[in-house]
């Protein structure tokens, strides 16, 4: 039997479905009380259009680990950060060829490509093919590539 | 309709019609990363547009955000007018990017400090958004003041013609009046700096005038006709097909 924290905890984000919403800091608390499973999401952005999908699919995936009454409740305070994406979700991002976001306090070290690895890169947008995102490219081997900014 | 609900009707008009008007640039910005940054500026207009108006129409007990969106009139929205003017070439729609965002930069600072924990994260969060907002704009001020002679002369009629419409952020709100600790406003001179600062960088003189239109009393519902044409547009679907879903 899987707990409801599980299975909220493997549903993956819409716009980059190699991380689960657990691995990027979405998902905030997942609690149980008299057969409702309340599960509490922190959304990265106002506009983020993947927050209907991932309010749906938490609710699918708990029904399907035999939760059918879920509330899924959005708060807004704290702020997202980049600061809750764990070590596996930073792995992740970069072996799908996204720059990870740096950890804070902002060390001035340089953006590495992560396809080839070099620090040679250089930032093309500050906004990037989806919010949490800007666009940079590498110098090294001339490919685009986007990158989680920190906030 | 109570104070709350006016207050976070008026912010998220605000947002909702600078949202779309971005809109209408996407595709057709100067180039493609910059159809990227308006196109995602207006996304986050848009997010703290539906939250404020999902949270005022709560406070009312009537209707949803898309009732609120699609189903009022011209008279009825109370967006400051600035942002309903049309987009003009891109340093009339830069400078208002400019002017928009050196005001909610401070208001959302204020108001993530409010006693009301709804738009204290509301602003909290649309906060961290609006800075990049504010820099873009400031950015590309800069570049573009302090650019070619055509480039300068541009932004300088921009900044010319826009400026009397700032002057509606500083009439006294009443709204805002009435809730102290809840509802939060940036000062004059808080936005003057900022504004100020940025359009000297770029070589840009700031004008004088104190005063609004006549026709500039957003707040109070007195629009121009640009604002219905640009509900006509944003509200035939809805209006069409009440309900409609994809």
């Amino acid at each position: 039997m899987v707990t409801a924290l599980a299975a909220a905890s493997e549903v993956v984000d819409p716009e980059l479905p190699f991380v689960t919403i657990a691995e990027l800091g979405i998902l905030r608390a997942v609690e149980e009380r008299d057969g409702r499973v309340t599960v509490t999401i922190t959304p990265t952005y106002t506009g983020c259009p993947a927050v209907s999908a991932i309010r749906d699919d938490v609710r699918s995936a708990l029904a399907t680990a035999g939760f059918p009454d879920v509330a899924v409740e959005t708060r807004l305070n704290p702020p997202w950060t980049t600061e809750w994406i764990s070590e596996d979700g930073r792995r992740k991002l970069a072996d799908a060829g996204i720059a990870p976001p740096q950890r804070r306090p902002l060390l001035t070290i340089s953006v590495r490509c992560p396809r080839c690895g070099s620090p040679e890169t250089e930032e093309l947008s500050r906004f990037g093919s989806t919010a949490c995102t800007s666009l940079w490219r590498c110098r090294a081997c001339a490919e685009p590539f986007p990158r989680v900014k920190e906030r | 309709m109570n104070d709350v609900a006016r207050y976070a009707l008026g912010l998220g008009d605000d947002a909702l019609i600078a949202a779309q008007r971005l809109g209408e640039l996407y595709a057709g910005s100067p180039e493609m990363e910059e159809d990227v940054a308006l196109a995602n500026i207006a996304l986050d207009q848009l997010g703290a547009a539906r939250l404020l108006l999902s949270y005022a129409a709560e406070l009312t007990g009537d209707g949803d955000e898309d009732t609120l969106a699609f189903l009022r009139g011209p008279a009825e929205f109370r967006n400051h007018v600035l942002v309903e003017l049309p987009n003009g070439d891109f340093a009339v729609t830069i400078t208002k990017l400019l002017f928009l965002a050196a005001w909610q930069r401070p208001l959302y600072a204020r108001l993530a400090e409010s006693r009301d924990e709804r738009l204290a994260g509301i602003a909290a969060t649309a906060g961290l958004e609006v800075a990049y907002h504010l820099d873009h704009a400031a950015q590309w001020t800069m570049r573009l003041g302090d650019g070619t002679e055509e480039s300068h002369r541009r932004m300088q009629d921009a900044v010319d013609r826009l400026w009397p419409y700032t002057r509606e952020f500083f009439v006294p709100d009443p709204v805002v009046r009435r809730l102290p600790g809840i509802a939060a406003e940036p000062t004059a001179a808080e936005w003057a700096e900022t504004v100020e600062t940025t359009l000297a960088t770029a070589t840009l003189r700031t004008p004088a005038g104190t005063e609004p239109p006549e026709a500039a009393a957003g707040r109070a519902g007195r629009h121009t006709a640009h604002l219905t044409g640009l509900l006509d547009e944003m509200q035939a679907l809805h209006r069409a097909h009440p309900g409609a879903r994809w």
